[in-house]
């Protein structure tokens, strides 16, 4: 088959407007297929990096809006396998306008330390932080984004919490996934706030020892505190920002049916451009025959050409997908891994298989016909 | 002179093969963009047929949703007897002191849970929404740890039916109706006894919201305005069409979404029309010389080969609505970032949308045939003719 390999980019190329047509409806098929593959990689197959394979988070069993009571925080702490516990616990409010949407939470003095150790601050710093009670720390995005410096001050007007907040900037962080939060003292919001509503947490966030300690620890928890009033429930990082994704509704589901629609346009476009390229040349069929071709080699021939015209297109998808996965880099950040979105060597493997498997099928039904046609037939044919 | 359209009619019938794979090709990308506008559109009536503009939504001052609101008893004790307020047939006026809270349900496929809508309300709260009903089962009791769940929420949430058993609070809750309301967002909730729920939640004193029925329209304006401008009060108030109308900012990452999934499907679409297009006619070449020997005009050519290409599109975009035709009414769910909680809504198909799928379909026949045409009637006649 490889001698033949000429004859395929020369029968590739003979019609160009037809070939590149095809390459191209090929390719932005494939580029959507590519960025859809690329949403699913990052969303649900990403590996977490070597700071969140030792992260786990507990909440209410009942849902992320109720607290739990800040107690348990030395309960958990005891539990073989904890490195280190702190608390979190999402303000919400209103920073000027209410579109303004960021992240606002309260947390402990020790939290990036303890268990965020990745939060790179590239001004001011964690120990102003730490020693200020009004201090707060935000991403690098959002001080560009509000135009913000070090000592600027921030207010916060509380809706869960009825209270209103001063803070002045104490440290800008960076880090990729998380760029647009804000983060400030939990006992600054404490002291702010009536009795009743008091130590109570959000959520815990613990260190594991180890990245294999993280299901016996998660498991430890809810155990400990399934006889108490509040419920917990306990999971990696990762399991736990999958599960916020399903708040999206059925993403899953979603992805799939775009691809599969899109599978299926693609195909369509094959067998489409495959049947009338062959229906142009029976009679060279008929002669190549004459030749001492086989109905073997003339369908390989003929497969591989759209196989050819399918991986260009793919190659095309590729980049294409890429230059839009980039352009997600600057959405808002609804989900962390769309901040570093990229089509990564495994898609685009993926994607390039996929455009020959599509090549090879659409185009085997003409190609087949074409095989067995009667030389006889093959050379009186007028088409 | 015209060539008549029975001639392109025919030419799409005699190549079926291409013409139905052309076709399903604009089809299957029409089907995409209908898919996603039929979501962003049960989504958005959801929120349009939820709220009545007779009722005012008061919350705490500066709050987003009654999930974020805090109301204490207090202040429902003073807004009770602002002026303008509807009045029971035993003279109370009608405002519905509400508990707001988050709790998930899990499903199969979805074990860590969806966010539901839980509301405590009292009996009053029933008689302000016009046409809320329980349509299976019984109201819950007062007093016990009882409650009904929204039709939206039944067959997508195994623990939501009638004998079903929900976990929050401080115990067991058991369902005991199903309650609806046209296609609002009460679908979306569980509802059951004000004090018993406030109680589990430890949030006897401090609540959500307050919903106020108002006498009439032209009495709602001064209501909200006295509720706002009460610094006592330190009250949100707007009513209760306005609040949910807000709510549909839910579905504009959906209809982002949508629109570059179809437009980048229609560009491959395109480029495939185009593609069977230029072969439609390569393969007529003498067939247009024959035309233009007769008489046709080039003007006539261009037009013949443009509506060939409309034509073949228009099939695809009616078989497009066809194969999107039997998401109409399926229910559904996605989360609104206001309450923290999902929305149920049902795809909607309306006549408006199916033509949208049409016109769609139209454009890229438009897009893949004007090229081909142009070609076609810049054939020189006698090349043409000689052509195989």
């Amino acid at each position: 088959m490889i001698r033949h390999l000429p004859l395929m980019f020369r029968n590739a190329i003979r019609n160009r407007r037809r070939s590149v047509l095809t390459i191209c409806s090929v390719a932005a098929s494939l580029c959507l297929l590519g960025v859809m593959m690329a949403l699913y990689q990052a969303m649900f197959l990403s590996p977490p990096t070597k700071e969140q394979a030792l992260r786990v988070i507990t909440r209410n069993k009942i849902s992320l809006t109720n607290p739990m009571p800040l107690s348990y925080r030395h309960k958990i702490a005891q539990i073989p396998g904890v490195r280190a516990v702190t608390v979190g616990q999402w303000f919400g409010g209103v920073y000027k306008d209410s579109k303004n949407f960021f992240a606002r939470i309260a947390v402990e003095p020790e939290y990036f330390e303890q268990v965020y150790p990745e939060y790179k601050v590239v001004q001011g710093s964690m120990q102003d932080f730490r020693k200020e009670r009004m201090a707060c720390a935000i991403g690098k995005d959002l001080a560009k984004k509000f135009d913000l410096k070090l000592g600027d001050r921030m207010t916060l007007i509380g809706d869960i919490f009825p209270v209103n907040l001063d803070f002045t900037i104490r440290a800008i962080f960076d880090v990729p996934i998380d760029n647009e939060s804000m983060y400030f003292s939990l006992q600054y919001l404490y002291d702010a706030l009536p009795a009743a509503q008091r130590d109570q947490a959000g959520w815990f966030t613990m260190q594991a020892d180890s990245p294999e300690s993280v299901s016996r620890i998660s498991q430890a928890v809810d155990d400990m505190f399934r006889n108490s009033p509040v419920q917990t429930r306990t999971e990696s990082e990762k399991a736990f920002q999958v599960g916020f994704l399903s708040f999206f509704g059925d993403i899953k589901s979603f992805l799939a049916s775009i691809c599969a629609a899109v599978t299926f346009t693609i195909l369509l476009v094959t067998a489409n451009t495959m049947a009338m390229s062959v229906r142009e040349r029976v009679r060279e069929i008929g002669v190549l025959k004459t030749l001492g071709y086989t109905n073997g080699t003339i369908l390989g021939i003929i497969l591989g050409e759209a196989a050819v015209l399918s991986f260009i297109g793919g190659v095309i998808g590729c980049a294409l997908a890429q230059g839009i996965a980039i352009q997600f880099h600057s959405m808002p950040a609804f989900i962390a891994e769309f901040k570093t979105l990229t089509i990564l060597p495994p898609v685009a493997a993926a994607l390039l298989a996929v455009a020959v498997l599509i090549g090879l099928t659409g185009s085997f039904v003409p190609a087949w016909n074409a095989s067995r046609t009667g030389i006889i037939d093959a050379l009186r044919y007028t088409g | 002179m015209k060539i008549p359209l029975s001639y392109n009619l025919r030419n799409l019938t005699v190549r079926k093969t291409t013409t139905i794979m052309t076709a399903l090709g604009v089809a299957l990308t029409v089907a995409v963009l209908l898919a996603i506008l039929a979501m962003v559109d049960g989504l958005n009536h959801a929120f349009a047929t939820s709220g009545d503009p007779l009722n005012v939504l008061v919350v705490r001052k500066s709050a987003q949703s009654e999930t974020t609101s805090n109301f204490t008893r207090a202040q429902y004790g003073d807004v009770r007897f602002k002026p303008g307020i509807a009045k029971t047939p035993a003279g109370e006026p009608m405002v519905s002191l509400e508990v707001v809270n988050v709790i998930t349900l899990s499903a199969p496929g979805n074990e860590s849970g969806q966010n539901i809508l839980l509301r405590g309300v009292a009996p009053i709260g029933l008689t302000l929404r016009q046409g809320l009903s329980v349509v299976e089962g019984r109201w819950f009791t007062p007093g016990r740890r009882e409650v009904v769940v929204g039709r939206g929420l039944t067959g997508r949430y195994p623990d939501a039916r009638i004998g079903g058993v929900l976990e929050f609070g401080r115990g067991k809750w058991t369902v005991v109706g199903i309650m609806a309301q046209g296609n609002s967002a009460i679908n979306s909730e569980v509802w059951g006894d004000l004090n018993q729920m406030a109680a589990d939640f430890d949030r006897s004193d401090v609540l959500s919201s307050a919903l106020i029925r108002v006498i009439d329209e032209a009495a709602v304006q001064a209501l909200i305005n006295d509720l706002k401008n009460d610094q006592r009060l330190n009250v949100d108030a707007q009513t209760e069409k306005s609040y949910y109308a807000a709510q549909t900012a839910a579905a504009i990452p959906l209809r982002a979404v949508g629109t570059l999934v179809a437009i980048i499907m229609a560009v491959g679409s395109a480029f495939a029309a185009m593609n069977t297009m230029y072969a439609a006619v390569a393969r007529r070449s003498r067939e247009i010389g024959t035309l233009r020997v007769l008489g046709f005009s080039q003007g006539g050519i261009l037009v013949s080969f443009f509506l060939e290409s409309l034509l073949l599109s228009l099939i695809g975009g009616i078989l497009g609505v066809l194969l999107v035709l039997p998401l109409n009414n399926i229910q559904t769910g996605i989360g609104s970032f206001t309450t923290f909680a999902e929305i149920a809504f049902r795809f909607r198909i309306t006549p408006e949308i199916m033509a949208m799928g049409v016109g769609f379909g139209l454009i890229m026949g438009a897009l893949g045939g004007i090229f081909p045409a142009a070609s076609a009637a810049r054939k020189q006649i006698l090349t043409a003719l000689r052509e195989f």
